[in-house]
């Protein structure tokens, strides 16, 4: 058993060290590098990793077990993995679901996403907790070599992310009443699911302009979850601002909430640690109730810059961050969680619903 | 939606006696719901019926009622102290089914009437019902599995003809599954639809398609006015569909759920609790799922906290039952802020970084005649937690938690009980779901016969049997080689799968202090980690810990000083929620007086195990080695200040670990005396000293050495091994080949590392047993000064020879003269003085005629504590947990924390609760084997008034119509005529064997019956007495067994009576005070009282 074993660590840009085992791929240079963050949900690592709002950064799974139960095309979010690298304290040595068509150690190395299994992902965690995202590198490098990997990191604030992962050419699916484009900053596979159920849907470039957009004559817009900082997703903003002053029924998921609301005159800044995980409670403010919520983003929205120009409709209960808004006179709004779930809860999936309510009011 | 504030006062029902099924859990539910109630400024009125319970404990509700759970008595305290609204949630199955009584007879939960709140009247009857629970989840779009209701043998057989052998059969209405089965044949069927319609109280089964060998999960769902939702832990079961969830091994957070599939089962769990109609409070879902293709059912849910709401709670650090009480008095989820992060709401759903492992503890060995054989009916008495960052790190934890003897996943000793099996019968023998199934699987991979094999003989989950398998191939990679050639990387890695010390002891033929220090010595020491409920996202204030082997270690430090207490560990017979009871109050006394206090047990259902109860919480196994390790932690975290230990409230756990503690260290009565009393030799000297009668005997290792002594002190003999509590295998012995096979027996036990086995260092007492003697119990603390205070002297209902544990007592002694009770009080203090006590000592008293002999003494909390505390409003284990850290009894006097005890007025009766209904094949005959599960109280104005209460909350019906079925040995004959007489003068019919029959004519009371035994009814017109039990005409049954004999006859009788549910008394002293009772009784109606107005505080 021991023979197979490649000890390996993380080093993080304040020097702090992990000991592990690779597990997945391994790039030929031996380092794997990024922002490491932490996601606390306790089932669908698949699905979050092939997420492709993780560009650029590094996933540290809090939940002890990963790989259980196999992977399956079916549930991954994109037609590849963004992500750097994923840290895990065990790696299933095999997986048990009726579903599964692989295991995850094998996809990991089909899509060359390396991996750090074994180590104390608590203490990462807590660190990261504390200290906010760091930089971070693991591999079969030595542990200088990462400190100086970790350290020439870019991060993800100040640089454009989006362009990495948006499809180069506009595609269509599904087969919906509804007519809406889609701006794919980052897109996730069970948005476009949630939205084929409402609409024929044509996906389009993050560069795509406003006037391109409304030659779709689109029923409405949606603006895609995406990686990083939405300051650097600089075209967007005017293209969203000219589709939403068109009149068109505007729908925002997370960097899509983040860009509606900078077209808006919106602030954005970023969060110590951010919100990765599937259970955080959100309040809807029209009703009061509480709904628990898959969430990941780093950025975030500053209520106050809204003031005037839109309502919030959503607060998250845990920090009092904003989570949803809707702009006044416009027919427009957005939410800063994941309402399509994947992995999560499906407490928000009226949210579909009422950007078809608003699509149908036209 | 705030609290409510049209509400004034709640009645809370508390779930009565610790039985198989309903536990500790409701103890802590219902402590936690009086607390939240009491805080929120609501008058708090508690029913229950258990002594034992820290919930009765009269500071935890405004009045608290300790009487029998009866729709009639609960009707006398609405009427008396007319609450506002009545909480059934939390007490269990009990709660449920007395609201629904009291709903029934229109006075809760109609208008006019207490408010039912948590669940209502409707919702209750839906998810109970199965046949409407049925509908309801079809209604909603739900799977349930193809079955029918029946209602009697016909209907249950068209069903049948419907859907097919084999059938699953579940009756209304009932807990932990009692009258559920499997039927695969005609003849099962016909037999378990006719005890699962018995079972239910309202006549009505379940005949449902069996899905065994499916996937079975369950999810803790919590819900608010506001209709918010949340999950607090999915769990999945290690063992599948087929064997009761209370009797398996299960895992939380659920491992081989993709979120496609754990959302599926979210939504169908949200869609179940909004339908069944429970509007505020927490509830669990059962789901089977099939392994082929991912098909969903639901199998039931309970609109109540249950069993696994108290594991959920402990798993997560969510406090469901707290939340509970908070919502069901009007506040909504996210009103409530989370305990752990304080920053926080509650309307969140917890997410764990580590694997929780239950593992249920069962008591076969204490029922002969039991096939341990596990279904889909618990049988379980108690459970085990662990957690670990990985499932084979906790898996490991929890079976070493169990303290059966083993160490682990087997790798240690008791595997030696497979050196014979060849691998088909090891395979044949694994795939029987029983308590060793774990351990079978264990070594059926030892040897290689692979994950896959195995799941097809158990279909058991592939991905946990290659957890496990990766714990065997560590053990193979480490076997052979030697201690100090292992690598820091082996050691560690080897830590982190869970293998004790122990076990790397054994694999690598070394002691296991030897591989602890050269472990620490490698600086592999545990780190202990937080449970937080939410895998460290938020900063966490609650220092509730686990071990595991990391690189961070969490323990925060402070320079207080420091008390650690440990607990009992997981339920079983003879050790249950008393001592939990104890160390609850010494925590929460010693924290009054100023110490940090460090609470360190592995039983899921208790208080002790709540993270609010003590400064800091290790949920750990109670082994050596995990205490030591915590010992550490503790003196790491206070600059190098060694805490205090208690050794002497957790029962038997904390003390079998006295002797590898430190004795510096220990608090209380130090491990020299704890010796001295257990040290038959010693303790004889001591006696002999103070010339304190003992009934003769000695210690033998052999049967030829227990032999002699036997013949020199004369039969019969008691035969008890050492160390042990609730009597395991003791025996009274009649003569030279009963002797024998015990020791056999012994033997045996002590080879497998089996509580109860003899060694050499453990011999076995022998002692001749003293017939007829009266028994008494006395419980007393003695201080550093030598005060020794008299807490309590109870005298045994049932003769000496039954034990202590199963027999009812009374406080105060209603037989003894006057110097009797001197002597005894006499005897106590110079035994108490002699051993240096500090703290408590229990001492075991035979009065033969004039004569005082002491039968043992355990310097320590006994079973007894809180019950003599409520009988006499003293807090015995609070003062005795100060005592033991130092203070006189004279401080606490002018402390105030001791009162003088409130004597005369009432009497209180302890009466044990038996499991026997559960286990029909089971003699209910009574003996020095300890095997009652719980206990309750009845107290009144006199003795008969209280035992008559202690007989019904105990769930005996005694008789006020009918014909009495009456079997006395010949001994118990003279008194046999004032029972005849009593009955006569009830009004009561008499039936009774030959026997008895001629002997009664002889003084006066013929009999209306007369029936044959067994062994008398061949050839002659006699009636058969067991048949006529059966029958339904006899409404009770007096049977005493013989001391010596065959017991075939009377055991036919009480087996009779035990599967046909009519009450009975074993001995001639319980059915001398119930026919006393009742006649006291016969006029007056029964009335209830409080413990604060008994206390004289009201």
């Amino acid at each position: 058993m021991s023979t197979d074993i490649t000890n390996i660590a993380l080093v993080l840009e304040d020097g702090s060290v992990f000991e592990g085992e690779a597990v997945g791929y391994m790039p030929e240079n031996g380092i794997a590098a990024g922002e490491v963050v932490f996601h606390t949900a306790l089932t669908g690592y698949q699905e979050v990793f092939t997420d492709p709002s993780y560009a650029g950064q590094i996933i540290t799974f809090t939940t002890s077990h990963i790989g259980n139960y196999g992977v399956t095309p079916v549930d991954s979010e994109s037609r590849g993995t963004f992500a750097r690298g994923i840290i895990m304290r065990d790696m299933a040595r095999r997986h048990s679901n009726w579903r599964s068509e692989s295991d995850l150690d094998a996809m990991l190395k089909a899509q060359k996403l390396p991996g750090v299994a074994g180590l104390d992902t608590r203490r990462l965690t807590r660190l990261l907790r504390d200290s906010g995202s760091l930089r971070g590198a693991f591999g079969t490098a030595d542990q200088a070599q990462l400190l100086a990997a970790a350290k020439n990191e870019k991060g993800t604030s100040g640089i454009d992310l989006v362009s990495e992962v948006t499809t180069p050419q506009a595609y269509t699916v599904g087969n919906g009443k509804f007519n809406v484009v889609a701006y794919d900053f980052g897109i996730k596979t069970t948005i476009l699911r949630h939205l084929s159920e409402i609409a024929t849907v044509t996906v389009v470039p993050a560069s795509m302009s406003a006037e391109e957009v409304l030659a779709f004559s689109p029923s409405g817009v949606f603006l895609s979850n995406g990686p990083g900082d939405p300051e650097m997703v600089k075209g967007a903003t005017e293209a969203i601002r000219t589709i939403v002053e068109a009149g068109t029924p505007t729908f925002g998921i997370c960097l899509g909430h983040q860009l509606l609301s900078r077209a808006f005159g919106g602030h954005t800044f970023k969060l110590p640690f951010g919100h990765h995980g599937a259970n955080h409670p959100v309040r809807h403010l029209a009703t009061g109730s509480v709904e628990i919520t898959s969430q990941n983003h780093n950025f975030c929205v500053d209520p106050d810059s809204l003031s005037g120009v839109a309502d919030i409709t959503h607060v998250n209960l845990n920090d009092h961050t904003n989570e949803g808004m809707r702009l006044r006179d416009l027919r427009a709004f957005s939410v800063q969680y994941h309402p399509e779930a994947g992995p999560g809860p499906h407490d928000s999936h009226y949210l579909f619903g009422q950007f078809a309510e608003l699509m149908e009011k036209k | 939606m705030p609290r409510r504030n049209d509400l004034h006062t709640i009645l809370i029902i508390g779930s009565g006696p610790i039985v198989i099924g309903q536990a500790c859990e409701f103890d802590y539910s219902g402590t936690q719901a009086c607390r939240v109630l009491k805080e929120e400024g609501y008058r708090v009125i508690l029913a229950n019926s258990n002594p034992a319970t820290i919930m009765t404990d009269p500071d935890f509700a405004d009045r608290t009622y300790i009487e029998p759970l009866t729709p009639e008595i609960l009707a006398r305290i609405i009427e008396r102290e007319k609450p506002d609204a009545v909480l059934p949630t939390l007490g269990g199955q009990t709660g449920l089914n007395l609201a629904m009584a009291l709903f029934e007879k229109g006075l809760v939960g109609v208008p006019g009437t207490p408010e039912l709140i948590g669940a209502n009247a409707e919702a209750i009857a839906t998810a109970e019902d199965r046949d409407k629970f049925k509908q309801a989840m079809i209604e909603i779009g739900l799977k349930v599995p193809h079955s029918g209701i029946a209602h009697n043998m016909d209907e249950a057989t068209e069903v049948l003809k419907e859907i097919g052998l084999p059938v699953i059969i579940r009756p209304a209405y009932i807990l932990g599954g009692r009258g559920t089965g499997i039927a695969n044949t005609m003849e099962e069927f016909l037999k378990l639809a006719s005890n699962g319609l018995d079972a239910s109280p309202i006549r009505e089964i379940l005949v449902e398609t069996s899905i065994v060998g499916w996937k079975e999960y369950e999810l803790e769902v919590m819900r608010d006015h506001a209709d918010n939702c949340v999950i607090i832990c999915s769990i999945e079961n290690f063992d599948p569909m087929g064997v009761h969830t209370g009797d398996s091994i299960t895992v939380a957070p659920a491992q081989t759920l993709s979120d496609v599939e754990y959302q599926k089962m979210r939504d169908a769990a949200f869609a179940c609790i909004r339908r069944v109609g429970v509007e505020t409070g927490g509830s669990n879902v059962q789901f089977a799922l099939n392994p082929a293709n991912g098909d969903l059912v639901v199998i039931e849910m309970n609109p109540r906290v249950s069993r696994s709401s108290a594991l959920a709670s402990k798993a997560t650090g969510f406090p469901i039952a707290k939340i509970a009480a908070k919502l069901a008095v009007g506040y909504t989820l996210d009103e409530i802020p989370n305990d752990i992060t304080k920053m926080t709401p509650a309307s969140f759903e917890p997410t764990i970084d580590y694997v929780v492992t239950k593992i249920p503890r069962w008591a076969f060995e204490k029922l002969p005649g039991t096939s341990g054989v596990l279904g889909t009916q618990m049988q379980s008495v108690g459970e085990v937690m662990s957690i670990g960052r990985t499932f084979p790190e906790s898996l490991q934890k929890g079976l070493r938690s169990l303290e059966q003897g083993r160490l682990g996943l087997n790798c240690d000793g008791g595997e030696s009980l497979y050196d014979n099996l060849s691998d088909e019968d090891l395979l044949k023998k694994a795939s029987v779901a029983t308590p060793e199934r774990i351990f079978q699987v264990g070594e059926a991979l030892n040897r290689g016969m692979g994950v896959d094999r195995v799941h097809d003989a158990t279909k058991i989950d592939v991905w946990f049997l290659d957890q496990m398998q990766i714990i065997i191939d560590e053990r193979h990679s480490l076997e052979g080689k030697s201690l100090t050639q292992l690598s820091r990387n082996e050691v560690r890695r080897a830590k982190r799968l869970g293998f004790s010390d122990g076990q790397l002891a054994y694999v690598l033929k070394e002691d296991e202090m030897a591989v602890r220090s050269y472990r620490e010595s490698l600086g592999i020491i545990p780190t202990y980690k937080t449970v937080d409920t939410c895998s460290a996202e938020f900063d966490a204030q609650t220092p509730y810990h686990y071990s595991t082997y990391e690189d961070e270690n969490e323990v925060r430090g402070s320079t207080k000083p420091r008390v650690i207490i440990l607990g009992s560990g997981p339920n079983r017979i003879g050790q249950g929620i008393e001592f939990d009871y104890c160390c609850v109050h010494a925590s929460f006394a010693l924290r009054a007086a100023g110490y940090e206090t460090v609470m360190v047990n592995c039983n899921p259902e208790t208080v002790s195990t709540d993270y609010d109860t003590s400064d800091r919480l290790y949920f750990e196994p109670l082994t050596r080695e995990d205490v030591l390790n915590v010992i550490a932690a503790e003196t790491l975290a206070s600059g190098g200040v060694a805490p205090k230990v208690i050794v002497g409230l957790g029962g038997q756990t904390p003390l079998k670990l006295s002797g590898l503690i430190d004795p510096a260290l220990i608090a209380g009565t130090s491990p020299h005396s704890i010796d001295l009393a257990e040290d038959r030799e010693k303790w004889n000297q001591l006696c002999d000293s103070l010339s304190i009668p003992q009934p003769p005997g000695g210690t033998a290792v052999t049967f030829a050495e227990a032999s002699v002594i036997a013949q020199r002190v004369g039969y019969p003999v008691l035969v008890r091994p050492s160390y042990v509590l609730g009597g395991r295998a003791m025996q009274i012995v009649h003569d030279a080949q009963a002797l024998e096979s015990a020791m056999d027996q012994m033997a045996r036990d002590g080879s497998l590392g089996k509580e109860g086995g003899l060694s050499a260092e453990r011999p076995v007492l022998i002692d001749h047993f003293l017939e007829d003697a009266t028994e008494v119990d006395v419980d007393a603390i003695r201080d550093h000064t030598g005060e020794v205070l008299i807490g309590g002297v109870m005298e045994h209902v049932e003769e000496a020879g039954v034990h202590s544990g199963d027999s009812a007592c009374a406080i105060p002694p209603q037989t003894l003269p006057a110097w009797v009770v001197e002597v005894i009080s006499a005897y106590t203090t110079a035994i108490a003085n002699s051993l240096d006590v500090r703290g408590l000592i229990n001492v075991q008293f035979a009065v033969l005629g004039t004569t005082v002999f002491v039968i043992e003494a355990n310097p320590r909390a006994s079973r007894t504590v809180p019950f003599v505390a409520k009988a006499t409003g003293v807090p015995l284990a609070k003062v005795a947990s100060r005592v033991m850290l130092g203070a006189t009894l004279a401080e606490l006097r002018t402390e105030g924390l001791l009162v003088p005890p409130v004597t005369g007025g009432h009497v209180s009766v302890k009466e044990a609760v038996l499991p026997f209904n559960r286990f029909p094949e089971v003699d209910t005959a009574l003996g020095p084997e300890m095997r009652s599960t719980g206990e309750v109280m009845g107290i009144d104005r006199t003795f008969g008034r209280a035992f008559v209460k202690s007989q019904t909350a105990a769930g005996t019906v005694l008789p006020t119509s009918g014909t009495v079925f009456l079997s006395f040995n010949d001994g118990d004959k003279p008194a046999g005529i004032v029972v005849a007489k009593r009955l006569r003068d009830l009004g009561l019919g008499v039936a009774a064997t030959t026997g008895t029959a001629n002997y009664l004519a002889k003084f006066g009371f013929p009999v209306d019956r007369i029936v044959g035994k067994l062994s008398e009814i061949e050839g002659s017109s006699l009636e058969n007495a067991a048949a006529l039990v059966a029958s339904g005409e006899i409404s009770f049954v007096v049977n005493t067994p013989h001391g010596r004999g065959s017991r075939q006859d009377g055991e036919a009788i009480r087996k009779a009576a035990n599967a046909n549910g009519v009450s009975s008394v074993t001995t001639v002293e319980a059915a001398l005070a119930a026919v006393n009772g009742l006649w006291e009784q016969r006029s007056s109606e029964v009335e209830v009282r409080s413990l604060q107005e008994y206390h004289g505080r009201a």
